[in-house]
Parts: C-alpha cells; sequence; structure tokens
C-alpha cells in the first residue's frame, strides 16, 4: 500500500544520502522525494512516497528515526493528511489546438506561465490524479516535456494524534 | 592557547581515556603520527594492514567494553578498513575510526589517494564526519565516541583533511554532548516490563534467547539472576556466548545453525521466546514461517529496528538490556516464590531427554587422524582455569570453538558473527592482548581463514602480543567444502587449498613460535607448550580434512530439523571422480 512519509532532518552535508542510502541499501521503495529547508534553516522536510505492507512500513519508519540526522518521522497515512503535487507541462500547440489547451487548462485551473508561438507551458497543481487527468487530456495535443514535482503533504489538523502515533511506533 | 588539528585529536583521544590506537600512516597524516611519535599516553600499533588495525580496535573494544580506535590514511588506507567497518557495524562494537583526507582545496578533484571516504563508510558506520574546519574537531571527536558508544553500539569514522590537522584552533572539549536527533532510549516501557514478568511467571516452557546485547550492556550478572530465580533454560546466540556461564547446568549452549540439538529444539518447542540482546537473524530462526510456532515473544532490544523485524514480537520492550533485566527482577524477585522449578519441571525432563538423546559427539581414534573437536576440547580443558580470551575466525573451525568452548564470563569471545569475517580472528586476538597484556589469548583458526590477516603477525612480533594462535589444519576451506558434500555432491570447487605454508617455518620467519601437533597423543604437550611461552606461537594442527559440524540446519530449513550426522553417502568417505584428494606430498609440506 502506497504511505506518505514526512521526515524532518538536520539540514547538513550528506543527510539526503543517508535517507536515500537507507532506501536502496534495504530494498525499499521510493515513489518520489521532495526536499526543501523548513521555517528554520537548520532543519529540512522531506516528503517520501514509499509502498509495501504494514511490516515494511514499520521497518522504514523505524529505521528513518535510527538514522541520526532524523529529528522526526511521520507516516501521513496514520491519519488524514492533503498532499498536492506540481507539474509543468510544455504542451506542442498547433494553431487550431491553441484554445483547446487553453481550455484544457482553464478547467483544472491551471496556468500558462511560458508561451510561445508552438507551445504553451502550463503549470498545474493538485493530488496525483488530477496530473494525470490534464496530462491525458493534453497528449493528444501532443506534450513536449514533462516535469512533476513529486509530493508533498502536510496532515490535517488531527496532527497531535499523528505525531503520538509516529512516536509510538518509534519506540515500539 | 591554540592547537594544530592533530594536537587537538591526541588531546582528545586522552580526554577518552584511550590508551591504545591502531595505525598506519599515510601522506596526509603526517601530522598526526608526527603529534603521536613524540608522546607516551597513547600507545600507537603499527599494524601492517589496515584491515588489521580495524580488527584490532574491534578485538579491543569487545574484550574491554571501551571504543575501539584505528587510525588509517586516505584512499586505499581508507578501502582497507572498510571490511573491518562493516564488521563492526554488524556485530554493533564501538569503534572510532580516524581516516586522513586529502586536503579541502583538493577534495573532489581526484587528487593522489583521495576517496569518497564518507560516501564510501556511509552504509557500515553507524555515523560518520567529515571535518573541513580544524575549529569543529574537538566537538566531532566527543559526538563521534558519543554516539560509537551509546544506544546500540557501533562504528563511526571521522575523516580529517590534511589541512585541518595543520590548522590551528582553540582548543576546548566538551564536557558533555547533546545531539537533537539522537537520544537512544535506555529505559524500557513500564507496562510491557509488567507484562513481560506475567507472561515469564506463567509460562511452562520458556527459553531465554540471549545475544550479543547483553555482553555489550554488561547484563551478565542480571541474566544469571533472572535465569535461575525463574528455572529458565538459557540459549545462547554466537554472539552471546560468555554472556551466561556455558558450564551452568541451565545453559543449552548455542542455538542455530550449528547450534547443540537441545537448544533448537527447546526453542522451536518452547511456549515463550525472551529475546535480550538477539537480533532474530537467519541463521538462528532458520524459517521464518516455522519459527518457534508455539510461542509468544518478548523481545527486548536497545535499538528499536530490531524489533518485529525478522519475526513478529508479542511484546516489544525497547531499552538496554540491564536496565531492562533490573526493572524485571525487581518484580519477578516479588511475585516468584520458588513455585518455577515445580512448574517447570516436565520442560526440564524434556531438554534433559534431548540432551541425552543427541549429545556433541566426535570420535577420536588414538591412532587416527587428529579430530578438530578433540583439538578445542583439550584446548579448553587446558586453558579453562586461566579465564582465557577466545577469538576464532569463520568457518568449521569457528563452529566447533562456540559449541566446544565453553565460556565462563563475557568480553572474553571474540567471533565476526554477522559480516563473517575471515582474517578476524588474529587481529582481534592482537587487539584484546594489547588491552590485557597479562592475560592469555587464544585464537583458533582455520588454515583458510589466518592466511586472510597473517602479515599481522609482524605486528604482533614488534609489539610483544604474546597470542596463541592454533590452526586446525585440513587444507580446505572447510565449510565451503562441507557445503559441497552435502548440497554439491561432492564437487569441491576452489574449496581445496593444494598447498599451504609450513606455518611453523612461517612463525619462526617472522621471529614468532612455531609448533606442531601430528598426533593426537601429542595435542596436549604441544598445547601446554605454546601457553608456556610468552611469545606469539602458532601451532599448526593438520586434522581429519572431512570432519563435518553437526548439528546442521540447512539453509531456510526449519528449527527441529537438523541434520545430527554425514549421511550415509558421506559415512566413510570415497574420493570420487571430480573431487581431489589431499595428497601424500602436500601432508609433507605441513609434517
Amino acid at each position: 500500500m502506497e504511505h506518505i512519509i514526512s521526515v524532518t532532518v538536520e539540514n547538513k552535508f550528506g543527510s539526503l544520502s543517508r535517507v536515500a542510502g537507507l532506501f536502496s541499501g534495504r530494498g525499499f521503495n521510493i515513489e518520489s522525494l521532495s526536499v526543501a529547508p523548513t521555517l528554520d534553516p537548520s532543519m529540512s522536510q522531506m516528503t517520501i512516497v514509499t509502498s509495501g505492507d504494514e511490516r515494511i512500513i514499520e521497518q522504514i519508519v523505524k529505521q528513518l528515526n535510527k538514522l541520526i540526522d532524523v529529528i522526526k518521522v511521520v507516516d501521513l497515512n496514520e491519519s488524514d493528511f492533503v498532499s498536492r503535487e506540481t507539474a509543468l507541462i510544455k504542451v506542442h500547440t498547433r494553431p487550431e489546438d491553441r484554445a483547446e489547451a487553453l481550455r484544457i487548462a482553464d478547467i483544472f485551473r491551471a496556468n500558462v506561465i511560458d508561451s510561445t508561438p508552438a507551445t504553451y507551458t502550463i503549470e498545474v497543481t493538485g493530488d496525483p490524479r488530477k496530473i494525470e487527468a490534464i496530462i491525458n487530456l493534453l497528449q493528444p495535443l501532443g506534450i513536449k516535456e514533462l516535469t512533476r514535482t513529486g509530493r508533498v503533504a502536510v496532515a490535517r489538523e488531527s496532527i497531535r494524534s499523528t505525531g503520538m502515533q509516529a512516536k509510538k511506533i518509534a519506540r515500539e | 592557547m591554540k592547537l594544530t588539528g592533530a594536537e587537538i585529536l591526541l588531546e582528545c583521544l586522552k580526554r577518552e581515556g584511550v590508551k591504545t590506537i591502531f595505525a598506519l600512516p599515510g601522506g596526509v597524516v603526517l601530522k598526526i603520527f608526527d603529534i603521536l611519535h613524540q608522546q607516551k599516553d597513547i600507545e600507537v600499533v603499527l599494524t601492517r594492514h589496515e584491515q588489521g588495525a580495524g580488527h584490532m580496535a574491534e578485538g579491543y573494544a569487545k574484550a574491554t567494553g571501551k571504543a575501539g580506535v584505528c587510525l588509517v590514511t586516505s584512499g586505499p588506507g581508507m578501502t582497507n578498513v572498510i571490511t573491518a567497518l562493516a564488521d563492526a557495524y554488524m556485530d554493533s562494537v564501538p569503534l572510532v575510526c580516524f581516516s586522513g583526507q586529502v586536503p579541502t582545496s583538493l577534495i573532489g578533484n581526484d587528487a593522489f589517494q583521495e576517496a569518497d571516504n564518507v560516501g564510501l563508510s556511509r552504509p557500515c558506520t553507524k555515523y560518520n564526519f567529515l571535518v573541513k574546519n580544524v575549529a569543529e574537531l574537538a566537538t566531532t571527536i566527543k559526538e563521534a565516541f558519543y554516539i560509537a558508544t551509546t544506544g546500540r553500539p557501533g562504528p563511526v569514522l571521522v575523516d580529517i583533511p590534511k589541512d585541518v590537522s595543520m590548522d590551528k584552533a582553540e582548543f576546548t572539549y566538551p564536557s558533555s554532548v547533546s545531539i537533537r536527533s539522537y537520544n537512544p532510549v535506555y529505559e524500557g516501557n513500564k507496562w510491557q516490563i509488567k507484562q513481560a514478568a506475567e507472561a515469564m511467571t506463567k509460562a511452562k516452557k520458556p527459553i531465554l534467547y540471549v545475544g550479543g546485547g547483553v555482553v555489550f550492556s554488561g547484563a551478565s550478572q542480571e541474566l544469571l539472576e533472572l535465569a535461575e530465580l525463574t528455572h529458565m533454560p538459557v540459549d545462547m546466540t554466537l554472539m552471546g556466548l560468555g554472556a551466561f556461564p556455558g558450564e551452568h547446568p541451565q545453559s543449552l549452549g548455542m542455538l542455530g545453525m550449528h547450534g547443540t540439538y537441545w537448544a533448537n529444539m527447546a526453542m522451536h518447542y518452547s511456549d515463550l521466546v525472551i529475546a535480550i540482546g538477539a537480533r532474530f537473524d537467519d541463521r538462528v530462526t532458520g524459517k521464518v514461517s516455522e519459527f518457534c510456532p508455539h510461542a509468544k515473544v518478548i523481545h527486548i532490544d536497545i535499538d528499536p529496528t530490531s524489533i518485529r523485524k525478522n519475526v513478529n514480537v508479542d511484546i516489544p520492550i525497547v531499552g538496554d538490556c540491564k536496565t531492562v533485566l533490573r526493572e524485571l527482577l525487581q518484580i519477578l524477585r516479588a511475585t516468584v516464590n520458588g513455585d518455577q522449578r515445580e512448574l517447570r519441571k516436565s520442560w526440564w525432563n524434556q531438554i534433559h531427554e534431548w540432551q541425552q538423546a543427541n549429545p556433541l559427539a566426535y570420535q577420536q581414534e588414538s591412532d587416527g587422524p587428529i579430530k578438530p573437536q578433540y583439538v578445542i576440547s583439550r584446548l579448553y580443558e587446558l586453558t579453562k582455569d586461566r579465564d582465557p580470551i577466545v577469538s576464532t575466525d569463520v568457518g568449521q573451525h569457528q563452529m566447533w570453538a562456540a559449541q566446544y568452548f565453553k565460556l565462563a564470563k563475557a568480553n572474553r569471545w571474540l567471533t565476526s558473527g554477522g559480516l563473517g569475517t575471515m582474517g578476524f580472528g588474529f587481529p582481534a586476538a592482537m587487539g584484546a592482548q594489547a588491552a590485557f597484556p597479562g592475560r592469555l589469548v587464544l585464537c583458533i583458526a582455520g588454515d583458510g581463514s589466518i592466511q586472510m590477516n597473517m602479515q599481522e603477525m609482524a605486528t604482533a612480533v614488534v609489539h610483544k602480543l604474546p597470542v596463541k594462535i592454533i590452526i586446525l589444519n585440513n587444507r580446505f576451506h572447510g565449510m565451503v567444502r562441507q557445503w559441497q558434500d552435502l548440497f554439491y555432491e561432492g564437487r569441491y570447487a576452489s574449496s581445496y587449498l593444494e598447498t599451504t605454508p609450513d606455518f611453523v617455518k612461517l612463525a619462526e620467519a617472522y621471529g614468532a613460535v612455531g609448533l606442531r601437533a601430528s598426533k593426537p597423543s601429542e595435542i596436549d604437550a604441544v598445547l601446554k607448550e605454546a601457553i608456556a611461552v610468552n611469545k606469539p606461537v602458532i601451532v599448526d594442527v593438520p586434522t581429519y580434512p572431512y570432519e563435518n559440524v553437526y548439528p546442521m540446519i540447512p539453509a531456510g530449513g526449519c528449527n527441529h530439523e537438523m541434520i545430527l550426522e554425514d549421511p550415509p553417502a558421506l559415512k566413510n568417505k570415497q574420493i570420487g571422480a571430480g573431487q581431489v584428494a589431499p595428497k601424500d606430498s602436500d601432508t609433507i609440506l605441513t609434517a
């Protein structure tokens, strides 16, 4: 089953490779990973989308906690959460398709952030299904390039109980 | 006063109470060696290979319980020590390894003898540091020792670029360490401990399954009291040997792939497994799906990731073995009142039946070839009163040593369990000898594995480390040969060594003492002679080459389905096509 794990790490040289090395060394999956500094510049926030059965996820959470640079691990699937992903899609547009491309962007509340006579670059943000959907619609027009951020996620406001659950798992 | 990086390193080592370091110099660490050369507080043991330095530091750590320290140069110095780091990581040995690095201005330039030390060691260290500024050196070293020795111990690497060892900074050594993301849990959860105590008083067929965690936590005394109070049998893992007295009537010896019959049967048929500082390694569990089918499992371990990694656990307790056992004892002392012996009477009867049904056995004919088990039994009998430290290499001799050398106390057993590193034994024994110059240190080795770090004999001679090496010489990689006999129809692919050096002459060539026992009747005299010598000794014992280690649980087999003796096809072995019989000419080389 897919899990989104939020990891707070020391913002220092090597932290990312320790986390990445843990996943590759133990054969865990990474479907996507995003990293950026937090409000406190000494820490970074990683959002890791991974998958596995209950025991594997438990091991991932425990192993992440064991890494010395890791400050906090929350398995967001333990409670309700919201997740978003951004995609930048460069669509090849023939003159007769340009209106259609704009219509599709409009439906998905996406923005055109760059335009040339033969292309639009569309920025779209949403949950993964929304991204998939717009890609499917734009594909017949001809997608030249596509880049996705991977998901970032945050727990809904029941975060306190989530934190406790994550700690409980870690402690066990 | 400002000190150079090298001087800061020395001051830090002194403050950590380091007496001995195992080291090999090179270009980028010359400044550090120069400083070490001008002082007397810390002995520098110059090894002949960095792997040797690493294993010596491990042996030192396992025997003393303190962090072992080694120092190597950049590039090949670092890559050579990797095996020892990986070994220490698997077996949770507290180690601090200092490596030299090219000057910070050259890092990443593919400079001479440059390697990405931090990258190379990342998967085989508990943590590692690259020190980029001399001002951070002292704090980093403090943190390195702290991380290596607390929680689940492990190796830590500190990579020091050449310029950092030469730059100057004000020296202050922090008195304490606080790392916000590293807070090992020592106290077990009280409620879980209560649950565990309750389960232990009720169980009819419980078994204590103890591992290296008990040794590192120094919990032997607590374990002994727990076992005696509750009258529970004790199984030890390879790493746990010595945690409980081997001669104690409640000791069932080692369990696992080559564990005793009764240790494995007791594990399989128990109704409560109490794992203490052990990690349910595949060599212990056998087939996981059929592991301890009737048992509830209590697991005490300081490393949360060990719990439920391989098997399901009913009562997990994260904490330090010693601390948790003390808490448990407090509860049990109040609740147990002598009824445990009665409660477990039939369980013990069953265990005694198993013990009588399939004891550890070998046949030594007085004029026949020497059996390896006989050598170890005699070594044990002749030395047990001297409380020796025993190291082994990896393979058949290691398993026989584990079966026949019954250790009375913890920190006497130096063996490579997790990684299974051939070549570990001799340098590890030297590390222990360096820590305890007056003690008897034995190294039980095979003719294959001893050759993997033979060069350290020079170090042993120079530093007067009188380790006694007993080579069980069967001219095979014996464990590989055993598997080939059992599972590969006796095709000895690259397991027959064809020739081995004359170890007696080799010892003499290094300036050590070489002895040989060629007949069973000579064993005692030769071993006594070796023990009496105050120099490094090699005792070469040509042994029967086709002896196999039993019991044996085949890989992926179930714990109660042990092979107990040679299958009929192997008995009275006939040398078939594709096999190699050791030739008389080989015997001449060693006899």
